[in-house]
């Protein structure tokens, strides 16, 4: 691209705030009553960080793992793609985070058992993953139609990954944050460009989970492990 | 040819001369002004339709309809030029919808765009477009943002070559790269260029106008209202008694009538979503347009507001 310092990340946005809307409209649509599962994944999922039994402990990653497979396949691929094309060359790295896990699955990769200072930030992303971000819709009164739900749609599923991650230990763990600090970047700034005020929604996460990490840092004096 | 005041001037009044007459006649018909292609002398109504984020809208369906209905809308009222891109996401089969939708238009100038940094890719991507389109071939082909504008040139010029286009273009927007745009302007044998041009963006006026008048090179001017942004500002202030004289009854129609009033544009290429704003631009192509002195005052206007 020639003379890049020209563009404005407006110049990249090629849809309108309202189509964007109605396309989380069409998939709720198109999966419901699929949500009940996701969400009922997601409690499971509290549930076990907070009980912490250990061998059920494993089975968040390929929980996660194949919510980020369905979700870059249904809604990247099939669906946003269809006004965005940048979106085909994201949904591969939905893809590749869902292997991550499920690698980090097989290795026995990542540990719950210690408790950490900086756990109350994985649990309050994780909360609000789950809780916060589909109330944000009716509240900017677009109605429930276009709730985004965990499991269902990105933003959700990645910010409660997020929270997940901040709450795990393991070599693994670099990597994985990876995908979902860029997202919330990526998305972050599209719904800025589009003058959506839930943008702030994903730069306070990014923020808590740079808080968090910074925290593991401090106490240990490496990055997350 | 150097260009001086005095061969501006010429160029510009003969252009006005041209584009003014019929202008007259149609205003009287209720139809919007018509503007001639340099390089055939083929007319054009002033006022296209771009599809710019307009037309993404994928595969929804009520959408599509609304699309398919600014496009009835803007048959209905005169337009024949619809403009896109492959850079617009779903825009391309959208317009194609539309146009299946009302039965194919023969009235319809398709103005298409290469847009791909392969030099090899570019047929296979205006034969994709023109399947989305559905028709059988471009009336217009541009080399989109000056993206290796050398070899899809070449390509786009062999295909006017053999009849698979009649014109052949090259865009920018956004005030970018003007230098290359006038020296592809004064080298290459194109017939229409486009570009960013509105009553605050201005830069164009000063050597890109003057040149394709000079090279009777047909003039798309893109971004009239820059994206929305300028209408927006606008709507919460009154139209100023003034304007009526121009036979403008919106901020819209002002801003057009600003762009369609320089002799040296052929056609303009705002976007919308709605039925009404679309025969709102088209109409803005028709009675009186401004003079010079006029000009010089909706833009202090714009600017102070």
């Amino acid at each position: 691209m020639s003379e890049w310092w020209t563009y404005r990340p407006e110049d990249f946005l090629l849809f309108s705030p309202r189509v964007y809307w109605r396309l989380f409209e069409a998939h709720n649509a198109a999966l419901w009553p699929l949500h009940v599962v996701t969400l009922t994944a997601g409690l499971a999922i509290i549930l076990l960080l907070a009980g912490r039994p250990k061998i059920s402990m494993r089975w968040i990653a390929p929980v996660l793992a194949i919510l980020w497979i369905f979700v870059g396949w249904s809604f990247l691929w099939n669906r946003y793609s269809t006004i965005n094309w940048a979106a085909v060359y994201i949904a591969p790295a939905f893809f590749v985070e869902g292997v991550l896990l499920l690698v980090a699955f097989l290795y026995d990769a990542l540990a719950f058992e210690k408790r950490r200072a900086a756990d109350w930030i994985g649990y309050l992303i994780l909360g609000f993953a789950l809780a916060g971000q589909p109330l944000l819709a009716p509240l900017q009164g677009r109605g429930w139609a276009s709730s985004e739900v965990f499991g269902i749609a990105p933003d959700p599923t990645v910010m409660a990954t997020l929270g997940v991650l901040l709450i795990t230990r393991g070599k693994f763990l670099p990597w994985l944050l990876l995908v979902p600090v860029l997202w919330c970047l990526l998305s972050g700034m599209t719904l800025q460009t589009m003058g959506e005020p839930q943008a702030w929604a994903l730069h306070g996460v990014l923020a808590l989970a740079a808080a968090g990490i910074w925290t593991i840092i401090r106490q240990h004096g490496t990055p997350p492990t | 040819m150097r260009t001086t005041r005095r061969t501006f001037l010429q160029a510009t009044l003969a252009t006005a001369a041209a584009a003014h007459l019929p202008s007259a006649l149609h205003a009287q018909q209720g139809q919007p002004i018509r503007r001639t292609i340099p390089s055939t002398r083929e007319e054009l109504p002033a006022v296209g339709l771009g599809t710019w984020i307009t037309f993404n809208v994928g595969e929804d369906a009520a959408l599509r309809d609304e699309c398919a209905a600014v496009i009835a809308a803007f048959f209905e009222a005169g337009g024949r030029m619809i403009d896109s891109s492959p850079m617009y996401g779903s825009s391309q089969p959208v317009v194609g919808y539309g146009l299946q939708k009302i039965g194919r238009p023969a009235a319809l100038f398709s103005a298409e765009k290469v847009w791909t940094s392969s030099a090899s890719a570019g047929p296979a991507q205006i034969e994709q477009s023109r399947r989305f389109w559905g028709v059988p071939k471009f009336d217009l082909l541009q080399v989109h943002n000056l993206l290796t504008w050398k070899p899809h040139l070449q390509t786009l010029f062999q295909m006017k070559a053999t009849g698979a286009v009649r014109y052949v273009g090259i865009t920018t927007s956004e005030g970018r790269r003007h230098d290359l745009l006038e020296q592809i302007m004064r080298s290459e044998p194109i017939d229409f260029v486009q570009f960013s041009y509105n009553v605050v963006d201005r830069e164009a006026e000063a050597r890109l106008l003057p040149l394709a008048a000079e090279r009777g090179i047909a003039v798309i001017v893109n971004r009239p209202f820059r994206q929305g942004a300028l209408t927006e500002r606008l709507k919460r202030e009154k139209l100023p008694e003034w304007a009526t004289e121009t036979g403008a009854s919106s901020w819209a129609q002002l801003l057009l009538k600003f762009i369609l009033a320089h002799p040296a544009v052929t056609v303009t290429i705002p976007a919308t979503t709605r039925a009404d704003h679309v025969r709102e631009n088209l109409a803005a192509a028709t009675g009186p347009l401004p003079d010079t002195a006029m000009r010089q005052r909706i833009s202090a206007h714009v600017k102070a507001l």
